[in-house]
């Protein structure tokens, strides 16, 4: 079947989609964008996690045919998305090419020059947050997103938003540092 | 496999009753996870998403009429006084990725013993609303587990909401597991208390093949509150009753061993979870009293 959906602020299609294929499959396989990560596929890790009509789900969980006419933002968009959030203004989004040549290395891959970042993947390189990366994408999208919504959170607060997101190499410290270094730019920013 | 997309309420129930064995799929929390495995491959998948009424809901004068796909989310940031009992249990649920998809109806749908809402569903009492292409009926909570993973749907019905009795008294919930998020229950405890009709109800989770009340457990406690007039003098509940119900309710029990807990622990466990929630909606009953009487 065909999907008609909105990826990161660009209207995309898929085709010859198979029925029961989920809105992850379709991301990596079929549109390249294999930032959100696929794992444990039952809804257990976050690392697929993406917002579909704002709202952070698990990708993997999501059947293809059920995002036609919504929108879908993941993480190869979240820099863009984080702008045209700051700026207000509507954007055109980020095209499919882009999203798939997008990374994170610009001209100095430790600290993220020379790329354009969201606030919260810039704090998580600062902060140290990042060690084998796979956990990263989806705690970038749920961060970003209770940032979105919270902007003063407590570390109670923190804790329950990225409790469904599992990361086996950093114990979640630095994760929580990154979150709160975040925010304080944030609210200083404003 | 294919892909159905209706987009209302009628052809939903007109695509189940031409494919009795189309799958409703709506937060889509159980269903992809067993197509992911490949644990099933059903011939139609019958997407609910595009029904907005059943993400919505409506406080009425009694009871709460829930849509079948409103998310736990919404429940726990909407729904807090009226159903604190499930807003409990909603927030008990796996994670916030989860939670933001899953509903109700779900848990209904798939029916495991398991399922966070059913405690919360048969402590507060509920009736859950499905129709077919033949009618719409309710069933009522108590009857509507019929089996491990089974319940009293017919092939050709879909589940619409549920209406769940507002709370008119303190509700608790109780949940066993071995971490606070990403947990299926080991068992769990509902507890509801109707000042109203002078009841309790209960809710057990994961201890039987099914979700289940724990009857003799509150037809002893209604009797002894009501004996001891405790509704009206709001005297703590006395240890040896408390101590009573929780027995009672571990008695209802019909667990089994398995990789998340022994069927003793869960007896066990129930009963802890059965006194100490009593306590807790006790207490705020007698706090409530004591607040409304210094206040007359």
């Amino acid at each position: 079947m065909r999907v008609n959906f909105t990826v990161n602020g660009r209207q995309q299609e898929a085709d010859d989609v198979w029925e029961g294929e989920s809105l992850l499959y379709v991301l990596r396989e079929r549109m390249g964008l294999p930032g959100s990560k696929n794992a444990c596929e039952q809804g257990e890790c976050g690392s697929c996690t993406v917002r579909l009509d704002g709202v952070p789900v698990c990708a993997c969980l999501v059947a293809a045919g059920q995002v036609e006419g919504r929108e879908v933002v993941t993480v190869e968009g979240l820099a863009d998305f984080a702008k045209q959030r700051s700026c207000g203004t509507g954007g055109c989004g980020t095209s499919l090419q882009d999203s798939q040549h997008w990374d994170a290395k610009g001209t100095d891959s430790q600290t993220g020059e020379g790329t354009e970042l969201s606030p919260i993947q810039q704090a998580f390189i600062d902060a140290g947050a990042v060690q084998c990366g796979f956990c990263t994408p989806g705690l970038l999208v749920a961060a970003d997103e209770m940032l979105e919504r919270n902007p003063n959170p407590s570390d109670a607060d923190i804790r329950e938003a990225l409790s469904g997101n599992l990361c086996r190499c950093t114990g979640y410290e630095k994760i929580m540092d990154a979150v709160r270094l975040a925010a304080a730019r944030q609210s200083e920013a404003v | 496999m294919d892909f159905l997309r209706p987009a209302s309420w009628e052809e939903a129930l007109a695509a189940k009753a031409e494919h009795p064995t189309a799958v409703p799929i709506a937060g889509g929390t159980d269903v992809m996870v067993e197509i992911n495995f490949d644990h099933r491959r059903p011939e139609y998948l019958l997407d609910l998403n595009r029904i907005g009424d059943l993400s919505e809901w409506e406080v009425g004068e009694e009871s709460v009429r829930l849509g079948a796909s409103v998310p736990y989310t919404k429940i726990m940031e909407n729904l807090r006084a009226e159903l604190p009992g499930l807003a409990l249990a909603s927030h008990t649920v796996a994670s916030p990725q989860i939670r933001n998809r899953g509903g109700v109806g779900g848990n209904l749908g798939t029916a495991s013993p398991a399922g966070d809402a059913h405690p919360a569903l048969l402590a507060a009492g509920a009736e859950v609303e499905v129709e077919s292409v033949r009618g719409s009926r309710l069933i009522p909570i108590d009857a509507f587990y019929t089996g491990v993973k089974r319940n009293a749907l017919a092939a050709d019905e879909l589940i619409r909401a549920v209406h769940v009795k507002k709370a008119d008294g303190p509700q608790q919930f109780s949940k066993v597991g071995t971490r606070n998020a990403m947990v299926i229950a080991v068992c769990a405890f509902g507890l509801a208390l109707h000042p109203g009709t002078r009841t309790v109800r209960t809710g057990i989770g994961s201890a039987a093949p099914t979700p289940v009340r724990a009857k003799a457990a509150e037809e002893f406690l209604n009797a002894a509150l009501e004996e001891g007039g405790f509704w009206d003098n709001g005297k703590i509940v006395t240890p040896s009753v408390a101590k009573q119900f929780a027995d009672l309710c571990s008695a209802a029990c019909n667990p089994i061993d398995d990789v998340r807990g022994t069927a003793s622990y869960r007896r066990h466990a129930v009963g802890v979870m059965a006194r100490r929630t009593l306590t807790w909606t006790w207490e705020s009953y007698r706090g409530t009293r004591r607040t409304t009487e210094g206040a007359a």
